[in-house]
């Protein structure tokens, strides 16, 4: 890479007003990007990786403060004014973003779209040569009979294909710098498999600046020639992928690359089962349906017949839609199924009524996805955790709320807080806490950690996972994340589609897989390892 | 902003498994103050919303303190010392047609408008937060059958009710309050329903459902509570509007029966006299019922926009 940068970032630095204080989001970042060359911008949340690229655009808010330059191809971006901004903004740099739903407008046709993309830059271009090119465009991204995918609505399409046509219209004018914020977050593995070769494969044939901002380890590894990594907007480390995998210097990096969980053969718990065990949770020939428009019907859940033993965890992985939170809902009686049966300790809990299904319910407890909706804003965190015990009766609630918030190593002083007040890992803990505090014997826990950052991840995960271990509880474990449940489970189910393709002993499962969505899903999902990613990749294209 | 804080790791015990240790900082959010105090402090940084407030003080200051100052005979007709003009026989803003001190009469029509107003209007978002929480909570045929009610109420004029009904009873406050809370809780049962769409589906709701909890607590305890913004600043308009149909009905005649009066009731008299120049018959009623009006319409907006803190600076 002798050419020269086609952006730069030279001490930048950015800062928010809100009320009389102002937030520091970015200080002192540096970071080049040559033709061709594709550099990942990696961190958590807060890190200030996102502010960084929205500044290459100007698009920041007018509440933002900005210092230092931002070079685009030798302009500094900075300084430009409204109308030479947006004559840069799709023509120089282009930039795609993690909601492919919210990036397109609903109300207009694909074709349109990518169209107008077209010519907002290129005057005098016809209307018919406009959807001419958007055609090609369209077919460049990889996207099947083009031309009549031009006349339809961006509901039309799936998620992988809404992908596509936002980065059909980001290339549209051929830019020179292409910022791809989270462009993958927000889709299944085998889809964000997919949209990553395509990114490579552009990068590839016109030689554009790839500027990639991720959390996600795996995909650095998949994509980046190098690494900037950034820690509270601060650029902590910057190294070629290779080096920052193999030797990490900075501590952050080292600890963040430590605690990303990695999908390994006899990793995680192993659990010898006795032979004639109990049953927790038993689940047969369950279907769910839901109406959809004009009466149809639509199958969530299609005949699932699952079985957990007392003290087991079964770890349930799908992609989106492919019903696994459904089922987890049926399992607490949360969702009546339409047909089919769920034994809740060898009691049907789908005949339960009234006072039954309350006494039942009470045996198991709920971890949900998102702790910042699953905790009530308006109660504090102690209230909260002792909701379970006010519903069902039980005295001596302060000293349990105690326990039970030392339990998953929070501070039993924060049970005067309200939610809002704690970190997302925190408050993970607080739904955990809450779960448990009825001692149930089956825990459901729908995507507990997918809404975390991976380092605090590691820890809820290691928190959840000392507790089961002590206290016993069955555990059905949803989540779309292939390392985590190789970390959590002794027995994993996969789902596609409503129905569960494979189910057997974790490794079984996940590295001598019968089926060929399990190995195509396993072999999706990217690994933190450069030089492995590398070979998963031609073994993925093989397949 | 605050120092990075290292999530809470007490002393953990048995580590069996090969996770790896993490030992990175989560920022925590900001320490905000309780959220009840930024509000507090959204709301007083609102000029109007204070001036507001403080109209209100006044004027409940002077209706309700107001007559242990200023002694007057509300009573008895003097008809010797009718339509005397401000500043006539020792009354500052002169007598009506009965004789009955204006400045005295103002405070206790006042009492009556304000006491009418806001019991109606509390009375009303009373009947139409619980309504509205539970038709959104229960969705279905119960939901569909709730808001068809609502519906068919706002189908009809509340005046046309409120006349209909005084010529049946006997309008005394208490009647009053109670036929004009129970036409005006309509307009809060929809925005209520609306909140509680969409909560009812909120985790915390499925979460408490899960643990055994029952309709009672999911409605009272997670929907009213987390609708509590919709629901305090419509109770503002619902009184100011409360306050505003009062004066329309006893300006159409048909308000408290005198001796007592309120300040709709004042304006219909001072009317009558309008070609005869008694400007003070009108305008004190007049600019009352335009103040308090105003002032809870300020203290509804200034409190909307310290629940939402989006349109903040707008």
């Amino acid at each position: 890479m002798t050419d020269a940068p086609m952006l730069t970032f030279e001490d930048l630095a950015v800062s928010f007003r809100s009320g009389r204080e102002s937030v520091r989001a970015v200080d002192g970042v540096s970071l080049t990007v040559a033709p061709g060359e594709v550099v990942a911008v990696v961190g958590e949340s807060g890190s200030g990786k996102s502010v960084t690229s929205m500044s290459a655009l100007g698009l920041l808010p007018p509440t933002a403060t900005t210092t230092g330059t931002v070079r685009v191809g030798g302009v500094d971006v900075t300084t430009l004014d409204g109308a030479r901004l947006r004559a840069i903004r799709g023509a120089e740099v282009a930039m795609v973003f993690q909601e492919p739903m919210t990036a397109l407008n609903p109300a207009f046709t694909v074709g349109w779209q990518v169209a107008e993309a077209l010519r907002l830059h290129i005057e005098d271009l016809s209307k018919k040569q406009a959807l001419d090119r958007a055609a090609e465009l369209l077919e460049m991204v990889g996207i099947r009979d083009a031309r009549d995918r031009l006349g339809q609505y961006p509901h039309e399409l799936s998620g992988g294909l809404r992908q596509r046509v936002v980065i059909a219209m980001a290339i549209a004018c051929e830019p020179k710098v292409l910022i791809a914020d989270e462009a993958t977050t927000a889709l299944d593995v085998t889809v964000q498999a997919e949209i990553l070769d395509l990114l490579r494969d552009l990068r590839a044939r016109f030689g554009m600046a790839l500027l990639v901002i991720t959390h996600n380890m795996g995909v650095v590894a998949d994509i980046a020639d190098r690494v900037v990594v950034m820690y509270q907007g601060k650029v902590v480390e910057q190294a070629t992928v290779e080096d920052l995998f193999a030797r990490p210097q900075a501590d952050y990096t080292k600890k963040l690359l430590a605690s990303v969980p990695r999908l390994a053969r006899g990793e995680g718990r192993t659990r010898t089962a006795p032979a004639d065990e109990e049953v927790a949770l038993s689940l047969e020939h369950l279907v769910v349906e839901f109406r959809g428009k004009g009466g149809r019907k639509n199958r969530a859940v299609d005949d699932v017949s699952l079985t957990i033993a007392k003290g087991e965890v079964l770890g349930l992985v799908g992609e989106s839609g492919s019903g696994k939170s459904t089922v987890g809902r049926a399992a607490i009686g949360l969702l009546k199924p339409t047909s089919g049966s769920v034994r809740l300790l060898g009691e049907a809990l789908t005949d339960a009524r009234g006072r039954d299904l309350r006494r039942l319910r009470r045996r198991c407890g709920i971890v949900f996805q998102d702790p910042a909706s699953s905790l009530d804003p308006r109660m504090t965190v102690g209230d909260c955790v002792a909701e379970p015990l006010v519903i069902n009766g039980v005295g001596d609630r302060t000293e349990r709320v105690v326990a039970l918030l030392k339990s998953v190593e929070l501070d039993p002083a924060l049970r005067r807080r309200h939610p809002h007040e704690l970190s997302g890992g925190q408050r993970q803990r607080v739904g955990i806490a809450r779960a448990l505090a009825l001692d149930p014997q089956l825990v459901i826990a729908d995507e507990p950690t997918s809404a975390l950052d991976v380092s605090v991840q590691a820890a809820v995960l290691e928190v959840f996972l000392e507790l089961q271990e002590r206290l016993g509880f069955a555990c059905l474990f949803i989540t779309h994340d292939l390392a985590v449940v190789g970390r959590v489970s002794d027995r994993v189910a996969v789902m596609n589609a409503g129905r569960v393709v494979e189910e057997g002993p974790r490794d079984d499962v996940l590295f001598d897989s019968r089926e060929e969505y399990t190995r195509r899903l396993v072999t999706s999902a990217p690994v933190p390892d450069p030089v492995e990613q590398r070979q998963r990749r031609a073994e993925r294209h093989g397949l | 902003m605050s120092p990075p804080r290292f999530e809470g790791r007490g002393p953990c015990t048995a580590q069996p498994m090969s996770l790896s240790s993490p030992v990175v900082a989560e920022p925590a959010p900001v320490r905000v103050a309780g959220s009840y105090r930024r509000m507090a402090s959204l709301f007083f940084a609102n000029r109007l919303a204070v001036s507001g407030l403080v109209i209100l003080g006044v004027l409940l200051l002077f209706c309700f303190l107001g007559p242990l100052v200023h002694h007057t005979d509300q009573t008895h007709t003097n008809l010797a010392g009718a339509n005397l003009s401000p500043g006539q026989g020792g009354h500052p803003l002169g007598t009506d047609d009965v004789g009955h001190d204006e400045l005295g009469r103002l405070m206790i029509g006042g009492q009556t408008s304000l006491e009418i107003g806001i019991a109606a209007g509390l009375l009303a978002t009373l009947i139409g937060t619980i309504w509205g929480a539970v038709s959104g909570y229960a969705g279905g045929w119960l939901d569909a059958i709730m808001m068809r009610v609502v519906d068919a109420g706002i189908a009809i004029p509340a005046l046309f009710l409120l006349l209909v009904t005084a010529t049946i009873v006997r309008p005394t406050v208490p009647v009053q309050i109670l036929i004009i809370g129970c036409v005006s809780w309509l307009v809060p049962a929809r925005l209520v329903r609306a909140e509680a769409l969409s909560l009812r589906s909120r985790d915390y709701v499925q979460a408490m459902k899960a643990m055994g909890g029952g309709h009672r607590r999911a409605v009272f305890r997670h929907i009213i509570p987390n609708a509590i913004g919709t629901v305090v600043v419509n109770a503002t308009f619902q009184v100011a509007d409360a306050i505003l149909l009062i004066a329309y009905v006893s300006f159409l005649g048909l308000g408290v029966a005198p001796p007592k009066t309120d300040w709709g009731g004042m304006l219909s008299k001072g009317i009558a006299y309008t070609y005869d120049g008694y400007w003070w018959m009108i305008f004190p009623a007049g600019i009352a019922i335009v103040l308090v009006v105003c002032a809870f319409n300020a203290i509804g907006d200034g409190l909307r926009d310290s629940f939402e803190v989006r349109l903040q600076g707008r």
